[in-house]
This record gives C-alpha cells, sequence and structure tokens, in this order.
C-alpha cells in the first residue's frame, strides 16, 4: 500500500474520521449505481428480455465468439509481425554502422509518434484501391499493418533498452573472446535481452488487443462491430456493450496475470526484467518522441 | 496536391484535434488527481472505487466507449449534451477522452508518489512537521517532480487518441484524412501531411516533458 509515505498508523480521532469517511466513499458507490441502475431503467434496458439472449447459444455462436475470434486473429497476428520488427528495427538502433542506426532511428520515432488510427485508414485505402489483397481480406490487413507498425516501433525501443540494461561485462567479455560485434549482439546480448523483456511483450499484448477494436473504425468484423450487430438483432444496445466491455477486461485481466506470473518466475531466476517492464504491464502506454517514461501508451 | 490542400480545410480539421486534446487533457488531469487522491488515501471504500475505475477503464478499448457514447447514451438514453448533433458528439468525444485517460493519469501521479522514499516522511514528521506541512513542504514538491514523466506521456497519448473520436463522426484531423483518401487520389502525400501534424503537435511536447523531467528529477 502507497499509503505508508504519507499516513502514521491512525488514532483514535483518526480512526473515526476513517471510518466517517468510509460511510460517505460507500454513500458514493451506491449513489453511482442507482443513478446508473435507474437511468438503464426508465430506458427499458434492465428488463429480463435484454439479457436473455447471453444465456442461449445463438447470441454466443453467431455474434460473441466470432468476435472474440475476429479479435484475437488481429491481434495474434499482430503482435507476432511486432515481435519481428521490434527485433529487426531495435538491433538497427544498436548496429555499429551510422546509416542503419540512424534510418532505423527515425523509422521508430516516426511511427510511435503517428496515431494508430490514421495509419489503419491510410493502409486500408491503399490496399482497397491496388487490390492488394482479397476484397474481405483488405480491413484485417489495415488493422493488421497499423497494429504491427506501432507497437513494433515500441518493442523496437524495449529491444534496445533492455540490451543498454545489461551489464556492460557480457558485451566486452563476448568481444573478448574474438566474436565480431555483430556476433556479440546476435549470440549474447540480444537472448539475455529478450527474456528479460518478455513480461514486457506480454503487458504490450494488451495494448494491441484493445487496440484492435480500432478496426471498427474501417469495417473489421472484431469483438466491437459484433457486439453492435448483436445489439441491432435483440434490440438490446447497451447490454450487447456492456457484454464486449466485459469480455474485453476479462481477456485483458488474463493477459495481464500471465504477465506477472512470468515476471515473478524470471525473478526468481535472477534475470531482471527491463525497466519498461513494470509500466507496460499496466497497459498504459503513451511514449511518443523519446519520453523517459518507457513504452508504454493508452492507444485505444 | 495543391487542390487537396485548397479544398480541404487541414488547418481547421488540426485545430478541432487540438481543441478535443485540451479540453480532453484538462478533464483528465483533474478527475485524474481525484482518483489518485482516493486511491493512496488511506479509506477503504475510496481506494476500493479507485482501483475498479482504474481497472475498468484502462482494459475498456477507447472506441468501444467512443461508440457507445453515442449509439448508447445519446440515442438509447437520450442523455443528449447539446440539441446540435456536430456539438453533441463533440462534447461526448471530449468527456470520453476524459475518463478513459483519467485512469493513467490516475496512475502515473501514484507512481509519482511512489517515488518519494518513506524516510522523508519520517524526516518531516520527526521534525515535528504536521501532516498538513509535511505533504505541502515535503511529499508533494517531489511527487509532482516523479510523476511529469508519465503523465506528459499520457498526455501526447491523449492527442494520439483523439483521432478516435472521428469513428463517431467528429471532423477533427483523422476524420477528415479519411475522407480526402477516400475521395483523391495521391494517397501517401495526404497520409504524410496527416502524420507530419502529429509529429508536429507530439514531438516537441514529448522533448519538453523529457527536458522538465530530467531538469526537475529530485537527486537521491
Amino acid at each position: 500500500m502507497s499509503a505508508t509515505v504519507l499516513f502514521d498508523a491512525p488514532g483514535p480521532r483518526a480512526r473515526m474520521r476513517h471510518r466517517i469517511l468510509t460511510g460517505v466513499g460507500l454513500l458514493i458507490a451506491v449513489g453511482i449505481a442507482y443513478v446508473v441502475l435507474r437511468k438503464l431503467g426508465d430506458a427499458g434496458q434492465l428488463a429480463a428480455e435484454k439479457w436473455k439472449p447471453f444465456v442461449t447459444k445463438d447470441a454466443w455462436t453467431q455474434y460473441l465468439l466470432p468476435g472474440i475470434w475476429g479479435t484475437v486473429k488481429a491481434a495474434v497476428i499482430s503482435i507476432v509481425l511486432a515481435a519481428v520488427f521490434g527485433t529487426v528495427f531495435g538491433m538497427g538502433r544498436l548496429s555499429d554502422n551510422r546509416g542503419i542506426r540512424w534510418v532505423s532511428g527515425v523509422v521508430v520515432e516516426f511511427f510511435r509518434a503517428v496515431p494508430v488510427l490514421i495509419m489503419m485508414y491510410f493502409a486500408f485505402n491503399l490496399y482497397a484501391r491496388n487490390n492488394v489483397f482479397a476484397v474481405e481480406l483488405n480491413p484485417l490487413m489495415a488493422v493488421v499493418t497499423g497494429l504491427t507498425l506501432y507497437n513494433g516501433s515500441v518493442l523496437a525501443e524495449l529491444v534496445r533498452s533492455g540490451v543498454h540494461g545489461l551489464p556492460a561485462g557480457q558485451r566486452e567479455a563476448g568481444l573478448s573472446i574474438g566474436l565480431t560485434q555483430g556476433q556479440t549482439l546476435r549470440s549474447i546480448l540480444l537472448p539475455q535481452a529478450l527474456r528479460a523483456m518478455l513480461p514486457a511483450l506480454i503487458g504490450q499484448c494488451v495494448v494491441v488487443l484493445k487496440d484492435s477494436a480500432l478496426g471498427y473504425g474501417i469495417t473489421y468484423a472484431e469483438l466491437l462491430s459484433w457486439s453492435k450487430t448483436l445489439g441491432s438483432a435483440y434490440a438490446n444496445t447497451i447490454p450487447a456493450y456492456m457484454a464486449a466491455a466485459v469480455l474485453f477486461i476479462l481477456m485483458n485481466f488474463a493477459l495481464t496475470f500471465v504477465a506477472r506470473k512470468v515476471e515473478a518466475r524470471l525473478g526468481r531466476r535472477g534475470v531482471r526484467p527491463t525497466p519498461a517492464a513494470g509500466t507496460a504491464v499496466l497497459g498504459a502506454d503513451a511514449a511518443a518522441g523519446g519520453n523517459p517514461a518507457g513504452p508504454s501508451t493508452a492507444q485505444g | 496536391m495543391g487542390d487537396i490542400l485548397s479544398n480541404y480545410d487541414i488547418l481547421g480539421a488540426f485545430w478541432m484535434t487540438i481543441k478535443l486534446s485540451v479540453l480532453g487533457t484538462v478533464g483528465a488531469l483533474v478527475l485524474g488527481t481525484v482518483l489518485a487522491v482516493m486511491r493512496v488515501s488511506p479509506v477503504t471504500t475510496l481506494r476500493a472505487i479507485g482501483t475498479s475505475y482504474v481497472n475498468v477503464f484502462r482494459n475498456t478499448p477507447l472506441t468501444l466507449l467512443m461508440v457507445a457514447s453515442i449509439l448508447g447514451m445519446t440515442y438509447i438514453l437520450g442523455m443528449s449534451l447539446s440539441d446540435d448533433q456536430q456539438t453533441n458528439i463533440f462534447r461526448w468525444a471530449v468527456i470520453v477522452l476524459s475518463v478513459y485517460h483519467a485512469a493513467f493519469i490516475c496512475e502515473a501521479v501514484r507512481s509519482g508518489f511512489n517515488t518519494v522514499p518513506v524516510g522523508q516522511a519520517e524526516a518531516a514528521r520527526s521534525i515535528g512537521l504536521s501532516f498538513g506541512q509535511s505533504l505541502t513542504q515535503v511529499i508533494l514538491p517531489q511527487a509532482v517532480r516523479g510523476s511529469i514523466a508519465p503523465v506528459g506521456s499520457t498526455i501526447i497519448a491523449l492527442i494520439k487518441n483523439s483521432t478516435v473520436a472521428s469513428v463517431i463522426g467528429v471532423s477533427d484531423a483523422a476524420g477528415m484524412m479519411a475522407t480526402i483518401v477516400e475521395n483523391e487520389t495521391g494517397t501517401f502525400g495526404v497520409f504524410l501531411i496527416f502524420a507530419v501534424g502529429f509529429v508536429i503537435l507530439t514531438l516537441p511536447l514529448g522533448m519538453a516533458f523529457t527536458a522538465m523531467s530530467r531538469r526537475l528529477a529530485v537527486r537521491r
């Protein structure tokens, strides 16, 4: 509990005050719940038939499961490609060659600063005009393009900070036994850095999963689009969005849980996670333009 | 290319993005700070409210909140914020941006508190400062400096995320770009213009926050 910095162990008067504030907090919570339920009730959104579809087979097999599949498909393809992109450009930024370093730096900083949605609009239009993919594949490929470029750049920064976080002796040892710079990077530094950034990588999956909902803007059929369709089919718009939100939250909780487990496991083996790991696991994220706060962002 | 620049009000679209970002930032900072105070308070229920808020909004896609604010809140619940359709959409977009990013601001501010070592509070108390004095003279100055970098990152994310408002029909930079690439040729140039526009909006801000957090860093 972070409160220890601020507060002493409470005395009798402070305990009384805390009890009163607890009551106030409870009142606020109950008040909010009352207002929300009242509003929903007035609009008829609490009626049993609005919620019944969620315990039937049809709502799941025809709407929610295809939605989850769409979201997961886009997220998994993107995170795999982003990991490749991140490793390539992360290594590029660590290269001896000044030209490669500079180009990788520009690419990474550019794609970190440009909103994902703009990249998706652009990619969607580009693919559709030039018939790059089959028509029904265009939205998926545009979503994957946007997510890969942005998250790949974030991961490239993670790779770089991971390698910088290793003890200098690792690199020196590699060079002193006669490996070249490239060999040292590939066979000594990178494997350690990648292992240490594993929790951050899983944390980045939360961002990818959430951002795949941006595909709604370019007609990609993911969970949000499907829950909108479900809302029209059963005339239960608000329950449908709530169900989608709960599903997103559960998926993200699962990912965060796995990330914590991996982090704890690496910690026991004495591998230090990269400095950014902690923030990325929060799923927060926001860095553009060389911010020191680590690569997490709140993309949407 | 010249036609595109003269036929479309690109600067106006970016002005809309700036308006969304500034108002959203103000809302997120206010709400996020209140939540952070709740999360570090010694009162259990306030802490629980703060924690649930952060967990819910940090794990829900912003796009879902945007869409639900119009199709759910406005159409089904009748919570219209203006008789004018465009104004209603704009106000909801600002509220959603604030509500979503408040969760991240809350965590950023809280991480600032966590950078203050317990010894600082103990030292403050042992020289006889009251709770209020140690808070305002010792803890807060250090906590604020510690939270500059993460709050800066969140604000930059908010600027980029303001593009999501285009999904519900706000005519911001992203909405404008979607219209132009649909109607005109020369897509790549258009993309570059808008991408550079966002780089101009975010890069100097990021550098400013980085410089500020370095200069104000508490030496330990």
